[in-house]
């Protein structure tokens, strides 16, 4: 039987087990049901995809009689299809895992249980699909059956209000893929992939097709601006749908960019590969900065998902550029980078998912302001949810510093473009890559702290209790996996190179057979990293030090009272919270980025009424882009009055501008 | 015969950090306080200290976690082992290659990501707020640290710290505009990564004023020695760093004989010496900034740094 | 000529621009009249070194007049109407500091783009300092439409007129005539302000320019 069958088997036993939700979702042992058999055929499509990209198979098609007359639902399963088929069926394989245990508590399962097989079903026929029509037809059950997961809690008005923005901005994706697949179409008088493929675009066709695919795909996977949705629906959902949306779900939306410019409509020019790495660099400095300032924690991560598809588009862009100046070897460095990425981001952010589930199980909250203190109640969760933290901040030896490490290496042998704007795009976007990382850093110290380490904020925190072994044993596989693919990276490379070489012509050299099991992008004398040694150099070290001074020191140790400069306060409302700690970096970046506003309402002494403090951050999309679409006609006309009425200084400031203008077109000019 | 000579040069260097790391700090005390005039600790004073807290009793609060406990010996793991791979005396040594530079950023950061958790265990105001502070720090300064890494990558064509001292110790590299932008944002991002004035300072006990000592402030006893040898290791590391990409003279580059290594050490041993005697003539010429002016400190590093990735990236020529 | 003598103009030349942008951020009087003379300094010693890989005496000139007038005379000058004026204490507020750092990294990224291309062809290092020295000047514009000080506003102006003379000596023979005649009118320039900074400072007794605009009417009072 060839792969493509198995997988579209897969997907319909999805669609079958969505049906059977439908039909026994009333009773008590359906949850256990769906999610058991979700799991079994997520494990299928798991060995399936793996299989296919450690054999090298060859692609292989089949076409049913379905869809528009004539033509029939063409589907194949090549190397980009496997690759993605991996991520999905690994984010399903432990959704359902996880939801055995953490789906026993939902109350309204006839709104969730449909949907679950009909949403996973939905996204494998996304990556498995080979023609314009299946797919969009996918995408957008796919997108229907999120859709009905986000408002399953519909007595929620934030939930209603997250589906309704949802649905707004998934047809608005889908009316662009739609006109992408519409202009490829006319260029090669066909629906199907492989016709597309072939056809040869001129070079604005290809342009216009790569702008509509950045929006459409770009609008699904949250790429700035056009992240506005994601944040209000993936916390809006359950937590373990959270975790197929934020993790999985935008991934499909990756996938789609890649397959239009990378596969379908190849011969793009490196100007799209700039747009894609400047929204790219832009993308995860706002996504990091936003999460920064939350402190509902299923919101943070969400926002932090817009900052992973940012590093993710970062590497695609280089890819793009790398491939069409012809430097493929470095095409593939930039797009394994990317790929990378998609699968750790896949890992972590379902295990930080699953973590804030399992807090709001035990606590009932998701608001970090009330947490606190959890490690002492939930030290398995605590464990994993550290992991998950510590890799999602790009910290050596685990897997995100590994995709991080290798986006940076594409950067540092992007001197070589020729066009101009590339060398600047480039290393701005490096810099604005290394401020996301560092400020990640801070925004998981904080995540963790305040929810994990502390001292419990309400009764609820101190009174929680460890989960279920089912959804501890889904956060441990993905713990796992994250110390795996960062210690062991190698291997991880060597089963993205026939997606490379699919797609650029050129594969990293053979990782697997490096000495020491290091990672060497280019050459050795270039770059190199050991995931391993410094793994084993770090625990040998600590252990080191701490066996020395346990053996000829002391290990005397007391407990007592907390110290805090003698002045130990006991109330837990003295400590820090997740508002405060973002505080300085609100300060920095705030103010211009987010026009915080913050009000202090300070008693005098011998005023008896409470102190208020109130802070306020705005998105700067809503405030740049969604508002102002509305008020700017009518602005404008105003504006135009003033000009007769300006300062010396302004005056000045327009000649300013006006020069930089002139020379702005002389540079273009030449 | 040969791998064994190749560890144990290895080995030698990560012990030669961390052995010669509370001398170093010790130095900057005693010239910090002539130049003070007062009289200063002994040299050896740094050891002392170590050796008396690590005999003492630990002291922990009730709802101490495990992070807690075990936080200071991963932060002074985490930076000994990024210390024991800059090229000190040597290039090319055995392990060289399993980490470069912008990994060695990265492992100060994962010391600091576990410090700036332990701050926040015990839940108490002063931990936050050195958490907090050092990661705000951290974030403007790890982001200007990694685009020198740029720079100097940049000219050398490689991240391989070896291979970078090696290129610079032997090729006609000349004097580069783009270089010297770096040395100068690599000057305050150490300034700020190792808590020295006008960033913080690692005398004070006033609390408002503290970042690092805020953030340690519940340790004591065995822990809070592992995290001032860390820290008097990290100071070695910049100071290593430093000598390695922009003074790389003296460093044995060939074949490791006793001449080439004897020079490699009593070079290093020398730079060491003199960073050590400068960094306190600069601390004490400056005040200590409010906190709110760090970013204006920091950031002139971090434009410091983009300036020499921007001028690298136009021409070979800068 | 080693490449090492090119590698030091460069330094220098870097030195100046580098020093623009330190001069952008400084918010205190005193500060960036300190910072106005070490780029004066700076730009003196590039200028010697150019006079002296290019063997012009004349340029020699042109350094120690930069030396004597911008690196001593005129910050002094500045320090006592400082003084004078009672605002050496006084903190002005720049208008958003990061953001005006970013867009002075932005004009220096657009004065290299700008000479890039042509640098291929003739003589790189002066195509290299002429990228410099338009940075310096377009900095220093940018300088005087941030500020509101009076006094800042001369600094920023002043150090433009140093990436001119950074500009003439990387291009090779600016006449001294023409030269001299921009000192002149720097000089000229400069002693205008002087008046027209006490002129400010006596009838409304700041010397925010931003009085000027009220007393035109132009701005509406707040609140």
């Amino acid at each position: 039987m060839p792969d493509v069958t198995i997988g579209l088997g897969c997907a319909a036993g999805f669609l079958v087990i969505g049906a059977t939700g439908a039909a026994i979702g009333r009773f008590s042992f359906a949850k256990t049901v769906i999610y058991g058999l979700s799991l079994a055929l997520s494990l299928i499509a798991l060995g399936l995809a793996l299989s296919f990209l450690l054999r090298h198979a060859e692609a292989s098609t089949v076409i049913l009689p379905l869809g528009l007359p004539g033509t029939g639902a063409h589907f194949r399963l090549d190397a980009l299809s496997a690759f993605f088929l991996l991520v999905v069926s690994l984010g399903g394989a432990t959704t359902s895992l996880y939801a055995l245990g953490y789906g026993q508590s939902e109350r309204a399962p006839l709104r969730v249980l449909p949907y679950y097989g009909a949403f996973l079903g939905g996204m494998t026929l996304v990556v498995l699909a080979a023609d314009a029509y299946s797919v969009l037809v996918a995408g957008e059950f796919m997108s229907l059956a999120s859709w009905a997961l986000v408002v399953a809690h519909y007595r929620d008005p934030a939930a209603v209000r997250a589906g309704y923005v949802y649905l707004v901005m998934a047809s608005f994706g889908t009316l662009c893929l739609l006109l992408a697949f519409g202009l490829l179409a006319h260029a090669s008088g066909e629906y199907t992939f492989a016709a597309m493929r072939a056809t040869k675009l001129g070079p604005e066709v290809a342009v216009a097709v790569a702008a509509l695919a950045l929006v459409g795909a770009g609008s699904k996977a949250g790429v700035v601006p056009l992240h506005a949705w994601l944040p209000l629906a993936h916390p809006a959902a359950p937590s373990h749908i959270s975790a197929l949306l934020s993790g999985v779900m935008t991934k499909v939306g990756v996938y789609g960019f890649v397959r239009i410019v990378f596969d379908v409509a190849a011969d793009q020019s490196p100007w799209s590969g700039l747009v894609a790495l400047t929204l790219g660099g832009v993308t995860a400095v706002l996504g990091v900065l936003y999460a920064l300032m939350q402190h509902d924690l299923k919101r943070l991560l969400a926002y932090h998902t817009v900052e992973n598809i940012g590093i993710i588009f970062i590497g695609l862009g280089l890819a793009l550029a790398f491939r069409a100046n012809g430097q493929d070897g470095v095409a593939a460095l930039a797009l394994t980078a990317a790929l990378f990425h998609v699968f750790n981001h896949a890992v972590f952010k379902s295990l930080l998912f699953f973590g804030a589930g399992a807090v709001l199980t035990a606590t009932g909250q998701r608001d970090m302001e009330r947490l606190g203190g959890l490690i002492h109640v939930m030290p398995k969760t605590a464990v994993v949810f550290l992991i998950g933290c510590a890799s999602i901040s790009a910290l050596p030896p685990l897997n995100g510093f590994v995709s991080e490490w290798l986006t940076f290496q594409a950067i540092l042998l992007s001197p070589q473009l020729p066009q101009w704007g590339l060398k600047f795009a480039v290393p701005a976007t490096g810099a604005l890559l290394a401020l996301a990382a560092a400020l990640a850093a801070a925004c998981f110290v904080k995540a963790f702290g305040v929810v994990f380490l502390s001292r419990p904020r309400s009764p609820e925190a101190a009174a929680a209790r460890e989960v279920d072994r089912f959804s501890l044993s889904a956060m441990f596989v993905l713990a796992a996996l994250c110390v795996l693919a960062g210690i062991l990276p190698g291997f991880v490379i060597d089963w993205l190179s026939p997606v490379t070489s699919a797609l650029t012509g050129a594969v990293l050299p053979h990782q697997a057979s490096m000495p020491w099991l290091s990672i060497v992008p280019i050459a050795e004398s270039r770059s190199s990293y050991n995931g391993l040694i410094i793994f084993l150099f770090l625990t040998a070290s600590g252990l080191f030090g701490a066996a020395v001074i346990h053996k000829f020191a002391t290990r005397a140790t007391r407990r007592s009272a907390i110290w805090d400069c003698g002045f130990p306060l006991d109330s837990p409302v003295t400590q820090y919270t997740s508002s405060s700690f973002a505080m300085p970096i609100r300060r920095v970046f705030g103010a211009a980025v987010f026009g915080v506003i913050e009000r202090v309402d300070m008693p005098l002494p011998g005023e008896m009424r409470a102190g208020h403090f109130q802070v306020r951050v705005r998105d700067p999309a809503w405030r740049f882009i969604y508002g102002p679409l509305a008020r700017s006609v009518a602005r404008s006309a105003q504006w135009l009055n003033r000009m007769q009425f300006l300062t010396v200084r302004s005056y000045l400031t327009l000649v300013f501008l006006a020069l930089i203008g002139l020379l702005l077109v002389v540079a273009a000019w030449r | 015969m040969a791998v064994i000579i190749a560890l144990a040069l290895q080995f030698f260097q990560i012990a030669l950090i961390v052995a010669i790391a509370p001398f170093v700090l010790g130095i900057t005390r005693k010239v910090r306080a002539r130049l003070l005039c007062r009289r200063g600790p002994p040299l050896l004073q740094v050891y002392y200290d170590l050796w008396k807290l690590m005999h003492k009793e630990a002291v922990l609060a009730h709802n101490a976690s495990w992070v807690y406990r075990s936080a200071p010996y991963l932060v002074f793991a985490a930076t000994w082992t990024a210390a024991g791979l800059v090229p000190t005396y040597a290039t090319g040594l055995v392990f060289s290659w399993s980490a470069d530079l912008i990994a060695i950023v990265a492992l100060l950061g994962t010391a600091r990501f576990t410090l700036a958790l332990a701050g926040m265990d015990v839940g108490t105001a002063f931990g936050g707020l050195g958490s907090s502070r050092e990661m705000m720090i951290a974030s403007l300064a790890e982001p200007a640290m990694l685009l020198i890494a740029f720079t100097v990558a940049l000219i050398a064509g490689t991240t391989q710290l070896s291979a970078i001292a090696t290129v610079f110790v032997t090729a006609e590299t000349g004097l580069r505009v783009s270089l010297g932008l770096a040395l100068l944002g690599l000057i305050v991002v150490g300034i700020a990564e190792n808590a020295r004035i006008p960033i913080d300072n690692p005398a004070t006990h006033l609390e408002l004023t503290m970042v690092h000592e805020a953030m340690v402030l519940e340790y004591s006893g065995r822990h809070l020695a592992m995290i001032e040898a860390a820290a008097a290791v990290k100071l070695v590391l910049y100071f290593s760093l430093i000598a390695c990409l922009f003074f790389p003279f003296g460093i044995a580059t060939g074949d490791k004989t006793a001449a080439a290594i004897a020079i490699g050490v009593g070079s290093f041993l020398c730079k060491m010496l003199v960073l050590a005697v400068s960094l306190p003539i600069a601390e004490t010429s400056v005040a200590k900034m409010r906190v709110f002016r760090y970013p204006a400190f920091l950031g002139g590093a971090f434009a410091a740094a983009a300036l020499a990735v921007f001028l690298r990236f136009v021409s070979r020529g800068f | 000529m080693p490449s090492l003598w090119f590698d030091i103009a460069h330094l220098f030349a870097g030195g100046v621009l580098v020093l623009s942008l330190v001069l952008l951020y400084q918010d205190r009087v005193t500060a960036a009249i300190n910072v106005f003379a070490l780029q004066a300094i700076t730009l003196a010693l590039s200028v010697g070194w150019q006079a002296f890989i290019q063997s012009e005496p004349l340029l020699l000139v042109t350094a120690l007049m930069a030396l004597a007038v911008k690196g001593f005379v005129i910050p002094m000058a500045l320090h006592r109407i400082v003084r004078r004026l009672d605002v050496h204490r006084e903190v002005e507020q720049v208008i958003g500091g990061g953001a005006t750092m970013l867009a002075g990294l932005a004009l220096v990224a657009l004065s290299i783009l700008l000479l890039q291309p042509v640098s291929g062809a003739g003589d790189v290092v002066a195509h290299e300092d002429i990228a410099f020295a338009l940075g310096v000047v377009l900095l220093g514009l940018l300088m005087m439409i941030t500020r509101y000080n009076a006094v800042t506003q001369v600094i920023g102006f002043m150090s433009l007129e140093n990436g001119l003379i950074l500009a003439a000596t990387g291009a090779r023979g600016m006449p001294l005539v023409v030269e001299i005649s921009v000192a002149f009118s720097i000089l000229i320039a400069f002693i205008v302000f002087g008046v027209f900074v006490f002129r400010i400072r006596e009838r409304f007794d700041t010397v925010d320019v931003t009085v000027l605009e009220r007393f035109r009417g132009e701005r509406r009072e707040q609140g």
